[in-house]
C-alpha cells in the first residue's frame, strides 16, 4: 500500500465573511491548494468535499456537484462526493481520501472543506447547530452543544476539583497563537480575567469558552508517494488515520466526562503510526468548548483522566507539548466542515517550516483531533515530515 | 416545530416516560431502543416496554442563556442530565425553582410539561421536564 502525502493546501481567512458566498469561499481555497501543489485541477482523480450544514443554512445540498463545478473541472468529469460527519467531517472526508489512495484506486485526490454560517441569523445558527444532537431527545427538551459541554464542565469539575480558571486557559492559549495566524478570525490576545467576566453562555460556559460562528475553507491535495515522486513534489506525509465512534446522546455515555471516542481512535492512530505519544510536537484539538481542551489532553493520552490542567504549563508555543499553534477553534474559527480540513493545513505548515512566528521549532509530528458534537465521532490523525 | 407525526409518534414516549428494557441482560433505556448495545443481536424481539417512575437525582446541569428561538421565551432556563432510578439518564430542563436552588445530587421527579408550539395556529408539543423533590 502506498504511503499517502499531502502536496499541497490552501484556505481562506476565516470570519464573518459577509461578501463571499459557500461557493467562492469553496473555490478560493481549492485554487490555493492546487497552486501549491503545484499541479493543474484536471490532474485530480476524485474530490471530497466536507460540509456539515449548509443544507440548512445556506439552502443548498449536493455540495460536491457546486464545488467541483465552480472550480471549474466541470467538464473533466471528475467523480465528488460529500463527506458529511458533522463538526469531524473534515477529519472523515480526509480519512476517505486518504484510504482511497491507499486502496490503490487513486493517485491524487482533493479534499476541500468548507462552511458559510453567516447567511443565517444569530439565534436561528444555534437551532440548526443543535441538530448535530439527538434531535428528539436532546435538543426538544432545550438542549444547544453549548449546553451539553456546560453540563460536562459542571460535573467535570465538581468531581476533580478544578478551577474555573483552567478552563479559561484554553481559550486563552488559543488567542495567543491566533495572533499570529493572518487566517484566524479573532487576532486579539486575551486574559483569563476577560474569560471569566465575558457574558454567560451556557453556566459555567462564557462566550469567551465558545467557538465562534465562522465562515470559512480548507483544502488539500493528496497524492500517493509513486505519483508524488514521479513528478517530483514535495509534501508532508500522512503517517495514520482512526476514527471511532461513540453514543450520538451525551446522556447514553457511560462518563460524561469522557470522550470515548476520543480515546479510541488516538491510540490507533498511535499504534498504527508506530510512534510514541512524546514523539508528538503539536497538537490540533477540537476545543469547540474550553472544556473539552482539558478533556482532550487526557482522552488523548497526555494526561490522567481530571488532571488535564497539571499539561497548562506546557501548551503554549515553545512548551514541551504546544496546543492549537493554529489559534485552535475558539480563536481561528470553527467553520464546521472546514475546520477538520483546516487543522491539515496548519500541520502542513507546521512541517513544512512554513508557520512563520508561531512556528513550532523542530516539528516532526502533529496528532490532529476533529471531532463531531458532545464525542459522538472522533478522527485523529498523525502527520509528519 | 416540523411534520406533526414526527411529535405524535414519540408522544407515549413523552407522556409516559415509556422505555424499553432488555429481558436479556435487564437493563433499562431511555429513549427507547429496538436493539440492546450490550446484548445485540441476541436482544432482538426482547425489548418489552418499561414505564419509568419519574423519580432521579441530578447528575449534571446548566443554566442556558444562549437558546434556539423556539426557548427564547423561557430564557435563562436550567437543562440538567437526570439519573433515573430505574438506571438511563435523561436530558430535561428543571423547572418551578430559582437556578440557584439546583444542585448536583438532588432528587428530582418528572412533571408533564408544554414543549412548544408551531406557531399561533399549530399543535401544541408536550412532553417530560423535572421539578425538585
Amino acid at each position: 500500500m502506498s504511503e499517502v502525502y499531502i502536496i499541497g493546501a490552501g484556505e481562506t481567512k476565516f470570519g464573518e465573511l459577509w461578501d463571499k458566498s459557500l461557493r467562492d469561499l469553496a473555490v478560493e481555497a481549492g485554487l490555493e491548494a492546487i497552486k501549491e501543489a503545484n499541479i493543474y485541477s484536471r490532474d485530480l482523480q476524485m474530490l471530497y468535499a466536507s460540509n456539515s450544514l449548509a443544507g440548512t443554512i445556506n439552502e443548498q445540498s449536493n455540495i460536491a456537484a457546486l464545488a467541483a463545478d465552480f472550480s471549474g473541472i466541470a467538464e473533466t468529469h471528475v467523480p465528488a462526493v460529500r463527506v458529511e460527519a458533522s463538526t469531524a467531517s473534515g477529519g472523515a472526508a480526509v480519512r476517505e481520501a486518504y484510504l482511497a489512495i491507499k486502496s490503490g484506486e487513486y493517485d491524487v485526490v482533493m479534499v476541500g472543506g468548507v462552511e458559510k454560517m453567516t447567511d443565517i441569523y444569530g439565534s436561528e445558527i444555534i437551532d440548526v447547530q443543535s441538530s448535530i444532537l439527538d434531535r428528539e431527545w436532546e435538543s426538544f427538551n432545550g438542549a444547544t452543544p453549548a449546553a451539553l459541554a456546560a453540563i460536562t464542565a459542571r460535573r467535570y469539575m465538581h468531581d476533580f476539583k478544578v478551577p474555573r480558571e483552567d478552563l479559561a486557559m484554553i481559550a486563552v492559549n488559543d488567542h495567543a497563537n491566533a495572533s499570529m495566524n493572518p487566517d484566524a478570525q479573532y487576532r486579539n490576545k486575551i486574559t483569563v480575567d476577560q474569560v471569566l467576566k465575558s457574558d454567560p453562555v451556557a453556566e459555567p460556559l462564557n462566550v469567551f469558552d465558545c467557538s465562534p460562528i465562522s465562515d470559512g475553507a480548507s483544502a488539500i491535495i493528496l497524492a500517493s508517494d509513486e505519483y508524488r515522486k514521479k513528478n517530483r513534489l514535495d509534501g508532508i506525509r500522512i503517517v495514520s488515520s482512526a476514527m471511532s465512534e461513540d453514543y450520538l446522546a451525551l446522556h447514553s455515555r457511560k462518563s460524561i466526562y469522557t470522550l470515548e471516542s476520543a480515546r479510541i481512535a488516538a491510540k490507533q492512530a498511535i499504534d498504527r503510526a508506530g510512534i510514541k505519544k512524546n514523539d508528538v510536537s503539536f497538537l490540533e484539538l477540537n476545543d469547540s468548548y474550553s472544556i473539552y481542551g482539558l478533556l482532550e489532553l487526557e482522552d488523548l493520552g497526555f494526561a490522567e483522566k481530571g488532571k488535564g490542567n497539571e499539561l497548562l504549563g506546557e501548551i503554549k508555543l515553545g512548551g514541551s507539548l504546544p496546543v492549537n499553534p493554529s489559534g485552535g477553534l475558539k480563536a481561528k474559527g470553527n467553520p464546521l466542515g472546514a475546520t477538520g480540513v483546516s487543522q491539515f493545513y496548519e500541520a502542513y505548515l507546521q512541517l513544512k517550516g512554513k508557520a512563520g512566528q508561531r512556528q513550532v521549532k523542530g516539528a516532526r509530528y502533529g496528532m490532529l483531533h476533529n471531532m463531531a458534537g458532545t464525542g459522538a465521532t472522533s478522527v485523529v490523525h498523525i502527520v509528519g515530515e | 416545530m416540523g411534520q406533526l407525526s414526527r411529535f405524535w409518534r414519540e408522544s407515549e414516549h413523552r407522556y409516559r416516560l415509556l422505555g424499553t428494557r432488555c429481558e436479556n441482560c435487564g437493563r433499562v433505556y431511555f429513549p427507547p431502543r429496538e436493539v440492546c448495545p450490550t446484548c445485540h443481536r441476541e436482544s432482538i424481539g426482547k425489548m418489552k416496554d418499561l414505564e419509568l417512575s419519574g423519580e432521579g437525582v441530578i447528575e449534571s446541569f446548566t443554566v442556558v442563556h444562549e437558546a434556539p428561538p423556539r426557548f427564547s421565551r423561557q430564557k435563562p432556563y436550567v437543562l440538567a442530565l437526570i439519573k433515573m432510578e430505574e438506571g438511563p439518564m435523561i436530558t430535561g430542563q428543571i423547572v418551578d425553582c430559582d437556578p440557584s436552588e439546583v444542585e448536583i445530587g438532588k432528587h428530582v421527579h418528572a412533571v408533564f410539561r408544554r414543549m412548544g408550539e408551531d406557531g399561533d395556529t399549530g399543535v401544541i408539543v408536550y412532553g417530560y421536564k423535572f421539578a425538585l423533590d
